[in-house]
C-alpha cells in the first residue's frame, strides 16, 4: 500500500514509534515472566493497542489484524480472565518478533512473511481458544514463572460483575481539538457500542467575539445503555485520558453472565480508525508529552541520526552565543590596535579559547548516549539463549547510565553479544553441573559498565566454568599457535583464546565454537582504540574486561621530552609529576629502580629504554618522574622534560601504517611535526613484560 | 625542500599495452613504480621515530594533515646505507594492503623518468634477481637498452607493514 507524501512523512514517526512500542512490549513481557503485575500488563497493552489504532490509520490491514489478536489476548491477561503461562509469554514475544519483521517489511514496502504471520495466529487462537478461567486460579500454572500468584486482582472490573449501563461524565481539557481529539469520534464508537445518549453542558462557552475555534469548551453528561465491559470504554477513551475529567460510573447491575465471549480475530476494528482524509498522526504522540528530556534510538543496527536531549542542545547555543559576542569583541579590535590594548586582547583571546573549548566539549557530549541502548537487548537475548540451551541464568546489568561516544555503542553492540553469548554457551554449566559443583543452581551473568580515568570500562562478569587453562594450551599447541615449549602465565593462557582459529569447543553450534568469535571481537575492539582481557579461573567463572576510549577524536594530553623526541601523555592518565630525590630511589635486584612515593613503592619505568631514544641523562633523579595509573596500577615515568598541555587531535597510525604496542596514536603539534601519543596501560604493560617479570608495578 | 606532485591520471601512450612506470635510482640500479600508484614526490624531512618498529621504518611524517609512515628502501633490501642528503628523494605512493588503501612513503637515492613500457618488452623475473627478493618484482623490462626492474608496490609495502608474528608463530 502506497501512501501519499504527506501520509508518508507522518507513516514515518508510525514506523518510528512502533519500534518503540515494540520494544516496550518485549522488554515488558520479560519482566512479566517473573511478576505478573497490572500495571506492566496494561503498559504491554497500550503498546499493542497503538500500534493497532497506527496501522489501521494508515490502512496497514494486516498488521492492524495480526496486532488485534495481540491486544485481544493481552486484554484478556489484564482483566485477569487469562493466566499469564510461560507459554503464553513465549507466544507474545515471538509475536512482538513478528510485528517487528511486519512493520520493517511495511516500512521497505516488501512483501511480509504469510506464514509466519498464519502460525503465529493460530497460536494465538489456539490460547484464545483455551477456557479461560472465570476468577484467578491461586496454584502456579507451572513452568518457572510465577504467574499464576500474582493475578491482577482488579483491572478494570472482572467479567463477573456487568452493570446494564454505564454514566460517563466527561470534561475534557481545553486543548482537546488542538491536541487533535475528537470527541464525535468517540461518540460515534460509543454508538457503536450501544445505546447512546449524551448532554452537552455549554456552560462554559465565552461570548463569540473572545471565542477561540480551537479550544474545546464543552463537556457531556453521557448515558449508554448495554452490557459493555468497562474496559471498552476505557479504550475508548484511551487517548484522552489524561488531563481529561472523566467519572464513568455504572447503572444498576445484573448477574454474572457466562465467560466472556472470545473474541475471533476477524472482529471489525473501531470504525473511528478509518482512513479519514483528515487523518492526523495520532494524538497519543501528543498526551505522551514531549519527547524533549528522553533520547531514544533504535538499537538494531547503525541509525544515521541521534535524538537528542535539548537541554544538551540549548546549552551549545548558548555556548554559540558566547563565542560570537567573544569574537566580534576581538574583531572590534583587530581595526586600531595598540600596544595598551594588548592586555585587553590577550584577555578577549583567551576568553576565546574557553568559550571554543566548551563548546567543544558540548558538542562531544551531543555524540554520547548511555550504554543502555547497548545493554537494553540483553534480556530478551539471554532469556532465549537460556531456555535453548537449557540453562538457568539470572542477568544483571549495572551502570547502563554511562554514556560513551554513538560509533564506539554501536560498533561495541556486536561483540558485546558474542561475549554474551559465549558466555552462556560455554561459561555457564547447566543446572545439572552447576548442583553437582555445590553452585546455585542458576547462573549469574554480569553486565558493568563504568567510567575509569577517562576510559569506559565494560565488564562480563559470569561465574560459570571459567577457561579451562589446560585444555586451551594443548589446542595451542596443536594448532601451532605457540611454540611448544613457550611458558605462558596464566594470564597469557586465559587470553590465548583470541587468537584467530582458536576454538576448544567440543561440537561447533550455531551459537558459538566456530573459532571465528573472539578474534573479531578483539580486533573490532581494538579498532575502537579500545583493549580488552580475560580473567578466569576455573570453577569459579571468568570476567572480560573492555577498556575503550570515550570519544575517538580528542584527547588532553601532556607533551613531555625525552631527548629530542617528544611524545604526549593523556592528561586523565597522569596522576602526578615529580622530582625524585636520590635517597628515595632504590634499585632491585641490580636491575629495576623503585621510588618511594609517599607510602608506596612504584617501579621506574624508562621511556628512553622502551623506546629506544638516546635521552638528556638516563638518571632517575637528573629528569622528572610522570607518576601514572593504568589498569589499577601505578608506576612513574622517566622523562626529560615536561613540555606545555594542549589539547590533541588523535590521529590513528593503523590508517597508514599499524598498531605499536605501546603507542595509542598520533597527533600533529602546532609546529608541523609528528608526536606519538603513548598509550599508558599498554605501555607499562610492554615494559614489565619487557623487563621479564623484574618490574612488576604495584597495585595502587 | 621540494615537492614535485605527478599528476595520478598521466596520459597513456596510444597502445593500451603499455604502462607507466616513475622510475628511480636505488644503489646503482633503477626500479620503477606504478605511475598511477605515486602520489607526490618530496625532500627528504624530518621524521618522528616509532618504537619497536623494523629499523627500515624509519618513522612518519605529517603530510598535509595526514600521518605517512616513511620507509628506507635500502635498508628494506639490506643494503649498504648512506647518509641522506639534499638529493634524497621521498617517493609517496598509494598501496592496497587487503581491502584498505594507505599511504606510504620510500626513500630512495634519486627520483629518474617516467617511461612508457610496452608489456612486449617486460617479462618475468628469473629466480635470483639482483638484490631484490624477487616476490616485490613484477617483470623485468628492456626500455632505451637499460634494464628496469618493474616493482609490484603493493607486496613490497604490505609485506613490510606485515604485522609482527610472535616467535615460533605460524605464518598467517
Amino acid at each position: 500500500m502506497t501512501l501519499d507524501l504527506e501520509m508518508a512523512e507522518i507513516a514515518k514517526v508510525f514506523f518510528q514509534e512502533s519500534r518503540e512500542g515494540l520494544d516496550v512490549m518485549e522488554s515488558g513481557l520479560l519482566s512479566l515472566g517473573a511478576t505478573a503485575d497490572t500495571e506492566n500488563i496494561n503498559t504491554i497493552f497500550r503498546a499493542a493497542h497503538s500500534i493497532k489504532g497506527g496501522s489501521a490509520t494508515f490502512g496497514f490491514a494486516e498488521v492492524a489484524d495480526f496486532t488485534h489478536g495481540v491486544e485481544t489476548l493481552l486484554d484478556q491477561m489484564r482483566n485477569g480472565v487469562r493466566p499469564v503461562t510461560p507459554e503464553a509469554i513465549q507466544t507474545l514475544l515471538q509475536a512482538c518478533d513478528c510485528l517487528r519483521e511486519m512493520v520493517a517489511a511495511t516500512e521497505a514496502e516488501k512483501p511480509l512473511d504469510k506464514d509466519r504471520i498464519a502460525a503465529l495466529n493460530a497460536d494465538i487462537t489456539h490460547i484464545l481458544g483455551e477456557r479461560p478461567k472465570q476468577a484467578p486460579t491461586p496454584g502456579a500454572p507451572g513452568g518457572a514463572a510465577d504467574a499464576g500468584a500474582a493475578q491482577p486482582a482488579a483491572a478494570g472490573s472482572a467479567a463477573a460483575d456487568q452493570p446494564c449501563g454505564w454514566r460517563i461524565a466527561f470534561e475534557p481539557v481545553i486543548d482537546l481539538l488542538r491536541v487533535r481529539n475528537e470527541p464525535t469520534r468517540m461518540f460515534a464508537e460509543l454508538n457503536s457500542l450501544g445505546a447512546f445518549t449524551a448532554r452537552a453542558d455549554v456552560s462554559r462557552l465565552p461570548p463569540l467575539d473572545e471565542l477561540d475555534p480551537e479550544s474545546c469548551y464543552l463537556s457531556w453528561n453521557i448515558e449508554i445503555a448495554g452490557q459493555i465491559p468497562r474496559a471498552r470504554l476505557d479504550e475508548v477513551f484511551d487517548w484522552v485520558d489524561s488531563g481529561c475529567r472523566l467519572d464513568i460510573v455504572p447503572i444498576g447491575s445484573s448477574a454474572p453472565p457466562a465467560a466472556e465471549p472470545l473474541a475471533s480475530a476477524t472482529a471489525p476494528l473501531p470504525a473511528n480508525l478509518a482512513v479519514s482524509a483528515d487523518a492526523r498522526t495520532p494524538p497519543a504522540e501528543a498526551q505522551r508529552g514531549p519527547a524533549s528530556g528522553t533520547p531514544v534510538q533504535k538499537t538494531a543496527g547503525e541509525s544515521g541520526s541521534i535524538r537528542v536531549a535539548t537541554e544538551k542542545v540549548d546549552n551549545i547555543i548558548n555556548l554559540v552565543g558566547e563565542l560570537l559576542i567573544t569574537q566580534s569583541m576581538l574583531s572590534g579590535f583587530a581595526d586600531g590596535i595598540d600596544p595598551d590594548d594588548l592586555d585587553r586582547l590577550r584577555q578577549g583571546l583567551s576568553q576565546l579559547a574557553r568559550n571554543t573549548r566548551e563548546l567543544q566539549e558540548s558538542v562531544m557530549q551531543i555524540r554520547m548516549l548511555p550504554i543502555s541502548f547497548a545493554f537494553n537487548r540483553f534480556p530478551r537475548i539471554v532469556h532465549d539463549l537460556s531456555r535453548k540451551l537449557g540453562k538457568k541464568v539470572e542477568l544483571k546489568l549495572s551502570g547502563e547510565g554511562t554514556e560513551l561516544d554513538k560509533t564506539v555503542l554501536e560498533k561495541i553492540s556486536d561483540p558485546l553479544v558474542h561475549l554474551v553469548r559465549n558466555a552462556l554457551d560455554h561459561g555457564l554449566e547447566t543446572p545439572d553441573r552447576r548442583l553437582a559443583a555445590g553452585k546455585h543452581d542458576s547462573g549469574t551473568l554480569e553486565l558493568a559498565a563504568f567510567h575509569e580515568g577517562g576510559n569506559i570500562i565494560i565488564e562480563v562478569r559470569d561465574d560459570g566454568a571459567g577457561l579451562n587453562k589446560a585444555k586451551i594450551l594443548q589446542k595451542a599447541r596443536e594448532r601451532a599457535l605457540i611454540a611448544p615449549d613457550q611458558d605462558l602465565s596464566d594470564e597469557q593462557i586465559d587470553n590465548l583464546i583470541f587468537m584467530p582459529g582458536f576454538s576448544t569447543a567440543e561440537q561447533v553450534s550455531d551459537v558459538s565454537g566456530r573459532g571465528v568469535g573472539m578474534d573479531v571481537v578483539r580486533r573490532n575492539i581494538n579498532d575502537l582504540g579500545g583493549h580488552v582481557q580475560i580473567s578466569s579461573k576455573e570453577g569459579v567463572g571468568s570476567t572480560i574486561r573492555i577498556r575503550l576510549p570515550l570519544t575517538l577524536a580528542i584527547l588532553d594530553g601532556q607533551l613531555v621530552r625525552v631527548g629530542k623526541e617528544v611524545y604526549v601523555i593523556s592528561l586523565l592518565a597522569i596522576v602526578e609529576t615529580i622530582q625524585v630525590a636520590r635517597e628515595r630511589v632504590n634499585t632491585l635486584a641490580g636491575r629495576t629502580e623503585v621510588f618511594r612515593l609517599r607510602d608506596e613503592y612504584l617501579p621506574v619505568v624508562k621511556l628512553c629504554d622502551q623506546f629506544g631514544v638516546e635521552p638528556d641523562s638516563r638518571n632517575a633523579t637528573d629528569g622528572l618522574l610522570v607518576v601514572v595509573e593504568a589498569d589499577g596500577k601505578r608506576a612513574g615515568v622517566l622523562v626529560d622534560d615536561l613540555l606545555a598541555q594542549q589539547q590533541v587531535v588523535i590521529k590513528s597510525l593503523e590508517s597508514n601504517f599499524k598498531s605499536v604496542s605501546g603507542i595509542a596514536g598520533a597527533t600533529i603539534l602546532g609546529d608541523g611535526t609528528v608526536a606519538l601519543i603513548i598509550d599508558v596501560p599498554d605501555f607499562i604493560r610492554e615494559a614489565v613484560k619487557r623487563s621479564g617479570g623484574a618490574l612488576t608495578a604495584h597495585a595502587a | 625542500m621540494s615537492t614535485a606532485k605527478t599528476t595520478a591520471g598521466a596520459d597513456k601512450s596510444a597502445a593500451e599495452t603499455s604502462e607507466q612506470y616513475l622510475t628511480f635510482m636505488l644503489a646503482g640500479e633503477e626500479y620503477g613504480v606504478d605511475i598511477l600508484r605515486v602520489q607526490e614526490i618530496k625532500g627528504w624531512d624530518k621524521v618522528t621515530r616509532i618504537p619497536h618498529t623494523p629499523d627500515y621504518v624509519l618513522g612518519v611524517i605529517n603530510l598535509r594533515g595526514a600521518v605517512v609512515p616513511i620507509l628506507d628502501l635500502r635498508r628494506r633490501f639490506g643494503l649498504e646505507t648512506i647518509d641522506f642528503g639534499p638529493t634524497t628523494v621521498v617517493i609517496v605512493v598509494r598501496v592496497m594492503s587487503g581491502l584498505t588503501e594507505r599511504t606510504v612513503g620510500v626513500v630512495v637515492d634519486a627520483v629518474s623518468e617516467v617511461y612508457n613500457v610496452d608489456a612486449a618488452d617486460s617479462k618475468p623475473p628469473p629466480d635470483v634477481c639482483g638484490s631484490v627478493d624477487t616476490v616485490f618484482v613484477k617483470a623485468l623490462a628492456t626500455v632505451e637498452e637499460k634494464m628496469l626492474i618493474l616493482l609490484d608496490i603493493d607486496r613490497l609495502i604490505g609485506n613490510s607493514i606485515a604485522d609482527e608474528l610472535a616467535p615460533g608463530v605460524a605464518a598467517a
